[in-house]
């Protein structure tokens, strides 16, 4: 099961080391992770993804509860969630054709096309994780010369 | 904030305002050991009414702290310096979070412009505590060293208790600032307690009434809560057997008629097998380790599982439970008697249940076969308990004395049985010995030891003859690293490898070089002399032993195995 956990947490030094050593020493996996400072700076908000059955995630969303320096966790359901996460891909350009094609690939999935240059061109890409495996593998044929991701962020919808 | 404008402010070095804020915490004593890093802390011993207990490593004084913690209830402090005192305070910081007992650390550190430098004995004590301590501060401004000491005390000893890190730079110690000791202050991501779960405590009630074979498994929680009374109020409301576990052993009198010991790898025969038979289980603050219960699938299987504890992340963590009650476990268990008492529940002697309870409980005690020599643990440790007053506290080091501890010294009064359970640290039971007694300096304290066990703290020695506490320690010597030699000799084919210690030292002439007293006892009679002898005596008294090298503990449950496997002497 794929989970996606929203955490309030304090906006201090050494934070991030805590909750990702927390899933280390518990041997919990962080599938991705993404934080930033909410529009109180006194709090930060991480979205972390992760894999594991129920009781798993159950256990997990305790024992970040458990910590002094979580003041909310949350199990967010996908589909009362919006949820996104940006990439950014280098792919290679081979043939005349290929900047044209990427161009409509980005455009089907809405994302923009930047830096195109002689032998290769970028995507960003703001979209579900799944969205982005997609067009990573309609990329392929074309040679991913590199790939950036941040990590799901997520807030639940209002009145979900 | 008000509380703040009330407090007069007051403009001192950090050093300072961590000693102030120490006495404000009523603090009398601190076990620890000076270094570069933590000097201005320690000129203020000499401006203070704390008393300074010198220990002779730091990982001792963090087992005293822990000793003292757990006998008062109120965080043990000790103190390192940085880098390598630090670390060496780690184990002991540890073992206080395995066993969930209060404690605040204090460590020097560099200045702060020089952390991150690897300046001379710099360690990042923050980041390697992290995963053993309840929290961790590190003030950057002397200012901040007043709220980190009444924080840290207020997390260290509330909700499920554990060791606090507080990790002051040096230049922090000796800067001053304009100080305030707030007696007010919010920790917006702690919530220590929860409200009472009166529903789920009366549908506890309902499913102890309606299973057949109920059980009573007590665990450490039991303890640090001292929900002794209550715990047994309900034992005989409900006429239930009590089990525990090794953490919980002595928070039920062990001499009850109700009472049949711990279970787990080295619990009591009866306990075992009653509590395989069980139906129903009332867990009370216990966290289902593996040495209690044997494979998790194999106890879950076929109980139903109530579980009451302070901690949340503790329920279903281990064990899939029926009903679950968060809470401190003495206040639930006082809503169940309450709750039992307006039924005007009240049973009696005769259920069938019982009747095999007693029945199992009286077969081992005519036929589980002991040592036969004269100086078999068994008779050794009924010795002690013979002779030792009940409100004495005993400790143990870790290793087979703590496990024939477990089997054969019952606990009368609750609450006086200390040993580092989940972490299994050797090297404990002395310095723990010696802030027991330092927290409760009017009953006699004994550390049941072995002879590996001992050996890693034994230089405590210095601390109790120079201090004047005078503890006793109770070896057990079988010559070897004992626990290790038995799974030797039951899984390795008695390839026996790095466990012959030999009668290295002489623990006598030990004890007599620190200016302790020792005593050696090869009989019985010899034996009853010198626990007379060390109860009557103001001076450390080392107790040893001699037992023989070959004696195992049994029953044993292999490791991977369940409760109902379990290996008895042949």
């Amino acid at each position: 099961m794929w989970a996606i956990l929203s955490l309030l947490v304090e906006n201090k030094p050494g934070i991030l080391f805590k909750i990702t050593h927390m899933f280390r020493s518990r041997n919990f996996n962080i599938d991705s992770i993404s934080v930033g400072v909410t529009d109180n700076p006194e709090f930060s908000r991480m979205t972390i993804t992760t894999i594991g059955d129920e009781k798993k995630v159950e256990q997990i969303v305790k024992q970040l509860d458990k910590m002094i320096d979580t003041i909310e966790v949350k199990q967010l359901d996908e589909h009362k969630t919006v949820y996104r996460e940006l990439s950014i891909f280098k792919i290679k350009l081979s043939n005349a054709n290929d900047s044209m094609e990427i161009n409509k690939l980005a455009n089907a999935y809405g994302g923009k096309v930047h830096d195109v240059k002689k032998g290769s061109m970028m995507v960003e890409l703001t979209a579900t994780p799944d969205q982005i495996e997609a067009f990573q593998e309609l990329a392929k044929p074309f040679g991913i010369l590199d790939v950036a991701r941040t990590g799901v962020a997520a807030l639940q919808r209002s009145g979900a | 904030m008000a509380s703040d404008l009330v407090n007069k402010m007051e403009t001192m070095t950090g050093a300072k305002a961590l000693m102030t804020a120490l006495e404000k915490e009523g603090v009398k004593e601190v076990f620890g050991l000076p270094g570069g890093a933590n000097l201005p802390m320690y000129d203020e011993f000499a401006r203070c009414n704390i008393r300074h207990i010198l220990t002779r490593h730091e990982q001792s004084a963090a087992h005293m702290a822990d000793g003292f913690g757990r006998v008062s209830r109120k965080p043990g402090v000790c103190f390192a310096t940085s880098g390598p005192g630090a670390t060496n305070i780690l184990t002991g910081i540890a073992t206080a979070q395995a066993d969930s007992a209060p404690m605040v650390a204090v460590t020097g550190q560099v200045p702060v412009a020089m952390i991150g430098r690897d300046a001379f004995q710099e360690s990042d004590i923050i980041g390697m505590a992290n995963p053993v301590v309840k929290y961790a501060f590190q003030p950057r401004h002397a200012n901040e060293v007043p709220e980190a000491v009444r924080k840290g005390f207020f997390i260290a000893e509330t909700g499920r208790p554990g060791p606090v890190l507080i990790d002051i730079p040096k230049d922090v110690q000796t800067n001053e600032a304009e100080m305030t000791f707030p007696d007010e202050f919010k920790i917006r991501g702690y919530h220590p307690w929860a409200d009472p779960d009166m529903v789920n405590v009366e549908k506890a009630i309902d499913m102890l009434l309606n299973s057949e074979k109920p059980v009573i498994l007590a665990g450490g929680g039991a303890i640090i809560s001292s929900a002794f009374a209550e715990l047994q109020v309900i034992a005989e409301l409900l006429m239930i057997p009590v089990v525990t576990t090794f953490k919980g052993k002595g928070s039920f009198p062990e001499n009850h008629p109700l009472s049949l010991g711990p279970i787990g790898m080295h619990g009591h025969a009866e306990a075992n097998k009653i509590m395989t038979e069980a139906d129903c289980v009332l867990a009370i603050g216990t966290r289902f380790s593996d040495r209690s219960v044997g494979t998790f699938e194999a106890f879950e299987k076929r109980l139903k599982i109530i579980h009451m504890d302070v901690d949340p992340a503790e329920i279903g963590k281990n064990q899939t439970t029926s009903v679950a009650v968060v809470g401190d476990v003495r206040a639930s268990l006082r809503i169940m008697v309450k709750m039992l008492t307006q039924k005007a529940i009240k049973k009696t002697e005769d259920s069938i249940w019982l009747k095999h309870v007693r029945e199992t409980k009286e077969y081992w005690k005519e036929n589980l076969k002991l040592h036969p020599g004269e100086m078999g643990a068994a008779k050794i440790l009924r010795k002690l308990r013979e002779l030792l007053p009940h409100e004495s506290i005993v400790t143990t080091e870790v290793g087979q004395h703590q496990m024939w501890a477990s089997l054969f010294f019952d606990v009368i009064q609750p609450g006086t049985f200390f040993s580092s359970t989940g972490l299994g640290t050797m090297g404990w039971g002395f310095p723990a010995a010696i802030g027991a007694k330092v927290a409760k300096p009017t009953v006699s304290v004994v550390d049941i030891a072995g002879d590996g066990s001992f050996s890693m703290t034994e230089n405590s020695l210095a601390t109790a003859v120079l201090e004047d506490i005078p503890v006793i320690v109770f070896i057990l010597n079988n010559f070897s690293l004992g626990m290790v030699a038995q799974w030797q000799r039951t899984f390795y084919g008695r390839r026996m490898i790095g466990v012959d210690q030999k009668n290295c030292p002489d623990y006598v002439k030990l004890a007599e070089s620190y200016g302790a007293q020792g005593l050696r006892a090869q009989s019985m009679d010899e034996l009853d002399r010198a626990i007379k002898t060390a109860l009557g005596s103001d001076v450390a008294t080392v107790i040893d032993i001699p037992i023989d090298p070959e004696e195992d503990v049994l029953p044993f449950v292999a490791p991977g195995t369940s409760l109902s496997d379990m290996v008895l002497p042949s």
